[in-house]
């Protein structure tokens, strides 16, 4: 077979892929399967065992026949500019990746690979219909080889090119990092509830206590879900390399992910009320993606925006924000904030509300307890829209939406004088055009400049 | 800067939808309201009394949904600029979006059953963005067609990457 250039032959993944996947599976069909022979057994011997046995035992042999059939008919090649995956036995299935649509290219290593010294490359990909390519699983020494020529052929680079050297920027402290994500609302909610209950309990025994069991489920479900947010992004550090951001977190399972510069459609730079006091951050990245992953293995990771920065001091953000959007300013002139009247419009949000723009980037921040500022560059707005409702038009208010090709959020610049936000309006449009026409200035070119 | 020579959107420079789906829209306000009339007036005739009231509150009831719907019908716009497409609709809420050229993905022309008994067609903007929901109806198929045409070829020319 003739390899076209910077492509490569078929190739499998690695053998004790089936063992990584459905391990986890058989695992559990053992622990069903052994108490329940254990409760069966009888005083009159064995035979009674026998036919249980027989059908658990034929069933785990069918999963690892399922298993190994599913490795042995998956194969994967990179082809020109794609990457292509062929999979399935019954229904056959060839994923075809364009390389140019490459978003970012993750390596994620579950525990057990972990253990057996593998990793997956996870390519996400951008546009309507746009296709995951899962490569699960690779040797943890291959992984990073095929994620650099993905990246560099993504780059329209020669597919041999090295991955470039990284440099760390930031390390978040793990200390921090629990302590941050402690106080955010979502565990000191149920945590305070839970005071509540007791207190309850306390003063009325009877229906207090019963109350008290019901609260405890929250309380359990907060702590699981701070458990899984800390292992994820334990150890968090970011590194900066010529095409783009590198981030290597997580507790059992590693994660590695690449963010291209440049595919980057909006940042979010947020502050939960109780870290105000200790002037702590948190930084979010967009990238254009638009399907959720199809299995339950990465849950809320398509629907979340990625984490740049969980938790660090501001100045630790901005100079993160400042490798990402070079010149990007997040302090809001005089004159962002909306006229006093939208007050009526937005009684909770009102304090937080403010938009503004430069010549490079369109700034929106909203929040009511949270203050949460959007940066969107200029090059990447998709569309605008312009909304009015009954109240907004009583008051002379409209708010102007920005729109990108992100999953999450775009920059709202809510309640704006009716005239101001018109001229915002054509303003954007023609910055925007603009924006898109001019060669962009390169990030990369600013990454090589001395920090 | 020259915000003075910036356009604002100015209803009567945009070009109305087809009249044509004012017509489609009255047909189906006619099929819809008619049997509530007939049903005030079977009502008023079989037990007259204060049910009579029902006749005139149906008739104001359909003369308000009627210019409801012809402030909508008459709020649609949109205009082909240079670089960009504005649609503006909405009477309650207003909205006009500004689609770049060089932004859309692909352009839908779709036709429900109503709109092929009348001959009509809406045309959709898609870009990579989920939230952008640019939507002429009411476009006379013809129209739709060589206005999806006219898009298509101007959007590839000035196509930009993510």
């Amino acid at each position: 077979m003739i390899a076209p250039p910077g492509g490569t032959d078929w190739r499998r993944l690695h053998p004790l892929t089936p063992l990584v996947r459905f391990g986890r599976l058989i695992l559990a069909v053992a622990l069903i399967t052994v108490p329940y022979l254990e409760s069966s057994r009888s005083p009159r011997g064995k035979f009674e065992l026998f036919y249980p046995v027989l059908v658990w035992a034929a069933l785990i042999g069918l999963g690892t026949i399922g298993a190994i059939v599913s490795w042995a008919v998956t194969r994967w090649r990179i082809e020109g500019a794609d990457l292509r995956i062929e999979s399935g036995f019954i229904r056959r299935q060839s994923v075809r990746i364009p390389l140019s649509r490459i978003q970012a290219v993750d390596i994620v290593a579950p525990l057990i690979a972990r253990v057996l010294g593998l990793a997956e490359v996870r390519v996400v990909s951008a546009g309507r219909g746009g296709e995951h390519g899962r490569l699960a699983y690779l040797t943890a020494q291959e992984a990073p080889a095929v994620r650099a020529r993905l990246l560099a052929l993504a780059h329209g680079l020669s597919a041999e090119t090295p991955e470039p050297p990284a440099v760390p920027l930031l390390h978040v402290d793990n200390g921090r990092l629990i302590a941050g994500l402690s106080m955010r609302a979502h565990v000191l909610v149920p945590l305070a509830v839970m005071v509540v209950a007791i207190v309850s309990a306390v003063i009325a025994p009877g229906p207090g206590v019963a109350a008290l069991g019901s609260v405890l489920t929250i309380v359990v479900g907060a702590g699981v879900a701070l458990v899984r947010a800390f292992n994820e992004d334990f150890d968090f550090s970011i590194n900066e390399a010529g095409d783009g951001l590198r981030l290597d977190r997580g507790l059992l399972q590693r994660r590695h992910e690449t963010i291209p510069f440049g595919r980057i459609q909006a940042v979010r730079l947020m502050q939960p009320l109780l870290w105000r006091p200790f002037g702590w951050w948190r930084l979010e990245v967009d990238v254009a993606r638009q399907h959720a992953p199809r299995d339950g293995s990465d849950q809320g990771g398509g629907q979340q925006a990625r984490t740049l920065v969980p938790v660090a001091p501001r100045a630790h953000v901005l100079w993160v924000l400042a490798r990402v959007f070079p010149d990007a300013g997040i302090a809001p002139p005089a004159g962002a904030e909306p006229p006093a009247r939208a007050l009526l419009k937005a009684p909770l949000s009102y304090h937080y509300l403010a938009a503004w723009y430069g010549n490079r980037y369109v700034y929106a921040r909203t929040g009511r307890v949270q203050q949460a500022t959007v940066v969107v560059p200029l090059a990447k707005i998709q569309s605008l829209r312009l909304r009015q409702g009954p109240v907004q038009r009583w008051l002379r208010l409209a708010t102007l939406d920005v729109d990108t090709a992100g999953r999450r959020w775009g920059a709202s610049a809510r309640c704006r004088d009716e005239a101001e936000a018109q001229r915002m309006l054509w303003e954007l449009t023609e910055r925007a055009r603009l924006a898109r026409h001019a060669p962009a200035p390169s990030a990369m070119a600013a990454a090589v400049a001395p920090a | 800067m020259r915000q003075a020579t910036l356009p604002t959107v100015d209803t009567a420079a945009l070009r109305p939808i087809s009249p044509r789906f004012w017509i489609a829209r009255q047909v189906v306000l006619a099929v819809v309201l008619s049997p509530l009339l007939g049903a005030a007036i079977a009502t008023a005739l079989l037990a007259p009394s204060l049910y009579a009231l029902l006749i005139p509150a149906v008739v104001v009831l359909s003369a308000l949904i009627w210019s409801v719907e012809r402030g909508r019908y008459r709020s649609w716009g949109y205009a082909e600029r240079e670089d960009d497409l504005i649609v503006h609709r909405g009477l309650l809420f207003r909205r006009t979006s500004v689609v770049p050229y060089g932004r859309m993905q692909f352009i839908d022309v779709t036709a429900g059953p109503v709109d092929r008994v009348f001959g009509l067609a809406t045309v959709q903007l898609h870009t990579a963005a989920a939230a952008t929901d640019a939507r002429i109806p009411g476009l006379l198929r013809r129209d739709a067609e060589q206005l999806r045409d006219r898009l298509a070829s101007v959007g590839e020319a000035r196509a930009t990457g993510l």
